[in-house]
C-alpha cells in the first residue's frame, strides 16, 4: 500500500508485460493462459470502443483524422493514471494490468491506423495536413501520458503524507 | 457483424502483441522496447498491405474491419509506445526515449508506404 520511495520508482517501463509474472517457470503456460485470455477479451472490448468512436465521429475523406488522434491521446492520459495506481496504490489482482493496460487500452489505442491515415494524406496531396497529423499526434500524446501520470503521482504522494 | 468482425480481429491482435513483447523480452534484455516497435512496425506494413488491397478491389470491407479496424489495430498499441517512451526518459535514458519516438515513426510510415506499393504492384 505504501512505498517509501517516490510513485516513479516502482513503476516498469514496459506496461505490457509484468515481470511479477514468471515466463520460464515449469508449468509457465498454465500460468500464462489466463493471461493472454484477458490480453483478448480486453482487446475486444478496447477495440470495439475504437471503432465506435469512429463511427460515431466520422473523418471526411481527406480530412484531419481529428477521432483516432483524440483516440489515442485519450489511451494515453488514462495509461498514464492507471499504470501508477497499479504500480503504486491499488495492489490489484495479476490479471487486471493485462487486461486493462494490455487489452483495453492497447486494443483501444492504434499506431497502424496513425501511420497509414498520414500515408493516404500525404499521397492525396494533402501534405500539410498529413505533416500536422504526423507530427501532432506524438505531441498530443506524450503530453497526455506525461501530465496524467505527473498529476496521478503528486495526488499519490499527497494522500500518503 | 461488423461489430464481430472487429471484435474477433482484435482478440487475436492484442495476445499477438502480448506473446511477441514477452519473447522479444526473454530474448534481449536492452532497455529499448523492441517488442511494442516490432508489433507496431509489423502492424503498419500488414495495414498498408490491406489498405492497399482494398484500394485495387483485391479485399473486402469485412477484410478490412477484421483485418485492420480489428487485428492491426489492437496488435498495434499508442498508448504502451508513449508510456514507455515516458519512463525511458524520467529513468535517464533520454536518448532511447527519443530514438524510439523517431525510428517507431519513420519505420511505421515507412512499412505503410511499403505495404500499399507492395499491393499496388501485386493487385493494381
Amino acid at each position: 500500500m505504501k512505498p517509501s520511495h517516490s510513485p516513479a520508482v516502482s513503476e516498469p517501463t514496459d506496461p505490457d508485460v509484468d515481470r511479477g509474472i514468471p515466463a520460464r517457470r515449469p508449468g509457465a503456460w498454465r500460468h500464462q493462459a489466463p493471461v493472454v485470455g484477458v490480453v483478448a477479451l480486453g482487446g475486444a472490448v478496447g477495440a470495439a470502443a475504437r471503432y465506435g468512436a469512429v463511427l460515431w465521429w466520422p473523418t471526411a475523406v481527406g480530412g484531419f483524422p481529428w477521432t483516432t488522434l483524440v483516440v489515442n491521446a485519450a489511451g494515453c492520459a488514462v495509461i498514464g493514471v492507471f499504470m501508477v495506481v497499479i504500480s503504486d496504490v491499488w495492489a490489484a489482482h495479476r490479471l487486471v494490468r493485462p487486461f486493462f493496460g494490455t487489452g483495453v487500452l492497447g486494443g483501444f489505442t492504434t499506431f497502424s491506423t496513425y501511420t497509414v491515415d498520414t500515408r493516404q494524406l500525404l499521397d492525396a496531396g494533402r501534405a500539410r495536413t498529413g505533416l500536422a497529423y504526423l507530427g501532432l499526434t506524438p505531441l498530443v500524446a506524450l503530453t497526455a501520458v506525461w501530465s496524467a501520470a505527473w498529476m496521478t503521482r503528486r495526488i499519490v504522494t499527497w494522500r500518503q503524507t | 457483424m461488423n461489430w464481430a468482425l472487429v471484435i474477433t480481429g482484435a482478440a487475436l491482435g492484442a495476445p499477438m502483441r502480448y506473446l511477441t513483447d514477452l519473447s522479444v523480452q526473454k530474448r534481449h534484455d536492452t532497455v529499448f522496447p523492441w517488442g511494442t516497435f516490432a508489433v507496431n512496425v509489423a502492424g503498419c506494413l500488414i495495414l498498408g498491405l490491406l489498405t492497399g488491397a482494398v484500394t485495387y478491389g483485391a479485399a473486402a470491407d469485412s477484410t478490412q474491419l477484421l483485418v485492420g479496424t480489428g487485428f492491426c489495430g489492437a496488435l498495434t498499441t499508442y498508448s504502451t509506445f508513449s508510456y514507455e517512451t515516458m519512463r525511458l526518459a524520467e529513468s535517464g535514458a533520454k536518448f532511447f526515449a527519443a530514438a524510439n519516438v523517431v525510428s517507431s515513426i519513420v519505420a511505421g510510415l515507412g512499412a505503410a508506404f511499403i505495404g500499399v506499393t507492395v499491393a499496388q504492384a501485386i493487385w493494381a
